[in-house]
């Protein structure tokens, strides 16, 4: 598998990230070495090991349903731009 | 033909068809509805989940995605799932993955919306789904899966700008998505409320969807019976039983004028207008259906045990699919009857308390036609109901030994209703027992024999019919307290009939 300009740029897009025009090609060969490394790995025969989902042997931490946090409008705003009567102001975002 | 288009071919009889200019057009139609988990506490984070609120009080620092902050489950959440999935009759998955599920909105603090996407927590399952001509739809389940709500936009409070509220950033919900089953508008409203019947009987949501406890995303496509199907539409989060049949409507007939002017459906995301009463186009599919779901490493796989799930089996209430088979066996009522009654669990309660001991037809009755019908002209529900259980238990023991008769008994309940008195009150208070001494009854008959020789005679030479006048006036004469069987007997014996 190996990336051209026009998907770069199409990735670049959906993550929000301005790319310009001459950094393209750059891009998709760093991108094309990673995919090159990754499909090596692929060559590797796993069907018989269990996926890894973590470097130490754990289980998912769970709490209980209790309120224990919360109330603090005031910082959970304290780094916004724009705030009015406690609310977050963006640029208008309409569908 | 694939299984599934066999199963489609069985399935489809009975579907409601639309006539069109070439032909009549079938309806097919998924849901994808989002229920809120009825939790104290959101899905990754310890901040309360109760609806409205200051704006942005509700959020935690994890809900605002601060940078540095983790996820942690709420293990209430997990079984809630779990509960539900079983309540479908589905299968449960004890591995299942988070994911992220990546796009960009203003009211997506994390830029990603946790969910779970290859591995759900809840696989295959079924909704029983009745219909009025009796019969019953099977909208089979294709999964359950838990993810985070998102904040709220605010569009309207600005000329040039939103605002933004994150209290619901990060609750719980679970997203149900069914199979294209669905074949009207009538039956996707149908299968709404039996969904919602069965998350209020299990308690893992409040169904309230006015509150946006409950939305739903509906998939629209057509076809002419028997072919393979069209090109789907969503509509999203339309959050009314009305505005779903009307978006239903309005999308399918939409969709098959342009098939018949020889056009093609995009597939596309569409929003219900409910101001115009229609659906228009809200986004590519191309762009923002890129959501690049990648496995999210601040969470491990979420793996359950088998006698954690049968823990949560036994602890399941009964069903109102159960619940209103048994209401047709045990009780003798009609599906009809049953489905009535089922529908809330406390409709059902309350019937059972009535029931219990007395004659299982009469009291559905008293309460589907008395109870329900008063309650509904002052708008309120069972819970608010100003005659008890116990009270209407009376009633119908009061007309069950005969010390009313039903009429008197009518007459008892619309007293009680009004005034939240017992029956045996009210009876003793107004005298309203019913005569049954037959010695009363005689003299009543006598004087209205006495008072009309001339319609004796009619009734002597042979004119049966007059006996109901006869009947009608010795109740009138007791104040309707006769009985009125014993007046027709002791009258028959009067004539020699």
């Amino acid at each position: 598998m190996t990336v051209d300009n026009e998907t770069v740029r199409r990735i670049a897009r959906l993550a929000r990230i301005a790319v310009k025009d001459e950094e393209l090609p750059p891009l998709a060969g760093e991108l094309n070495a990673i995919l090159g490394w990754v499909e090596q790995l692929n060559e590797v025969d796993i069907a018989q090991v269990a996926p890894m989902t973590s470097a130490v042997q754990t289980t998912l931490k769970q709490r209980d349903d209790a309120v224990t946090a919360g109330h603090i409008p005031d910082d959970i705003l304290k780094n916004a731009p724009e705030t009015e009567l406690g609310f977050f102001v963006v640029p208008k975002v309409v569908e | 033909m694939s299984i599934e288009e066999i199963y489609d071919a069985k399935h489809d009889a009975g579907g409601e068809l639309i006539a069109g200019a070439t032909g009549d057009w079938e309806i097919i139609i998924g849901m994808e509805v989002h229920a809120q988990i009825a939790s104290r506490a959101k899905l990754f984070s310890g901040a309360p989940t109760d609806f409205g609120g200051e704006p942005n009080d509700h959020v935690s620092l994890v809900d605002a995605a601060m940078p540095g902050m983790l996820p942690v489950i709420n293990n209430f959440c997990v079984e809630q799932a779990v509960r539900t999935g079983l309540g479908l009759k589905a299968e449960i998955n004890l591995y299942s993955v988070f994911d992220r599920k990546n796009y960009f909105y203003p009211d997506l603090p994390q830029g990603y919306q946790i969910s779970q996407f290859k591995y759900p927590i809840v696989g295959r399952g079924e909704v029983r789904v009745d219909l009025p001509d009796g019969g019953t739809r099977v909208v089979r389940i294709e999964r359950l899966h838990l993810e985070q709500d998102a904040g709220k936009s605010l569009h309207d409070q600005h000329p040039s700008m939103s605002y933004v509220d994150l209290n619901r950033s990060g609750v719980a919900l679970m997203e149900i998505v069914s199979q294209p089953d669905i074949r009207s508008a009538e039956e996707a409203t149908l299968y709404l409320e039996k969904l919602r019947t069965i998350l209020r009987y299990l308690g893992t949501c409040d169904g309230n969807m006015q509150e946006g406890s409950m939305r739903a995303d509906i998939n629209v496509s057509v076809r002419k019976p028997g072919t393979s199907l069209g090109t789907r539409c969503e509509i999203k989060n339309v959050n009314s039983m009305r505005f779903i049949r009307q978006a239903i409507d309005y999308e399918a007939r939409r969709q098959i004028d342009i098939l018949e002017d020889g056009g093609e459906i995009h597939q596309e995301t569409r929003l219900y207008d409910p101001g115009k009463g229609e659906t228009r186009a809200m986004r590519s599919k191309e762009e923002s259906h890129d959501y690049r779901y990648f496995p999210d490493p601040d969470l491990l796989p979420l793996e359950l045990t088998q006698p954690w799930v049968d823990d949560i089996a036994r602890g399941l209430p009964e069903l109102p699919d159960e619940k209103k088979a048994r209401f047709i066996d045990a009780f003798g009522l009609s599906p009809y009857d049953a489905s009535v009654l089922v529908a809330e669990r406390e409709t059902a309660d309350f019937y059972e308390a009535v029931a219990r001991g007395r004659d299982p037809k009469i009291a559905a009755n008293w309460v589907i036609t008395n109870l329900f019908g008063a309650l509904n002209e002052i708008g309120k529900t069972i819970a608010e109901s100003p005659v008890s259980a116990e009270q209407l238990g009376s009633l119908l023991d009061l007309l069950a030994d005969k010390t009313l008769s039903s009429r008197l008994a009518k007459d008892v309940f619309e007293i009680m209703f009004e005034t939240g008195d017992d029956p045996q009150k009210i009876v003793e208070d107004r005298g309203l027992k019913q005569v049954t001494d037959t010695g009363a009854i005689e003299a009543a008959i006598d004087r209205v024999m006495a008072e009309n020789p001339d319609k004796v005679e009619e009734v002597k030479a042979g004119k049966d019919k007059l006996l109901g006048w006869f009947v009608g006036q010795v109740m009138k004469a007791t104040q309707g307290k006769a009985n009125p069987q014993i007046v027709n007997e002791m009258l028959r014996g009067k004539f020699d009939l």
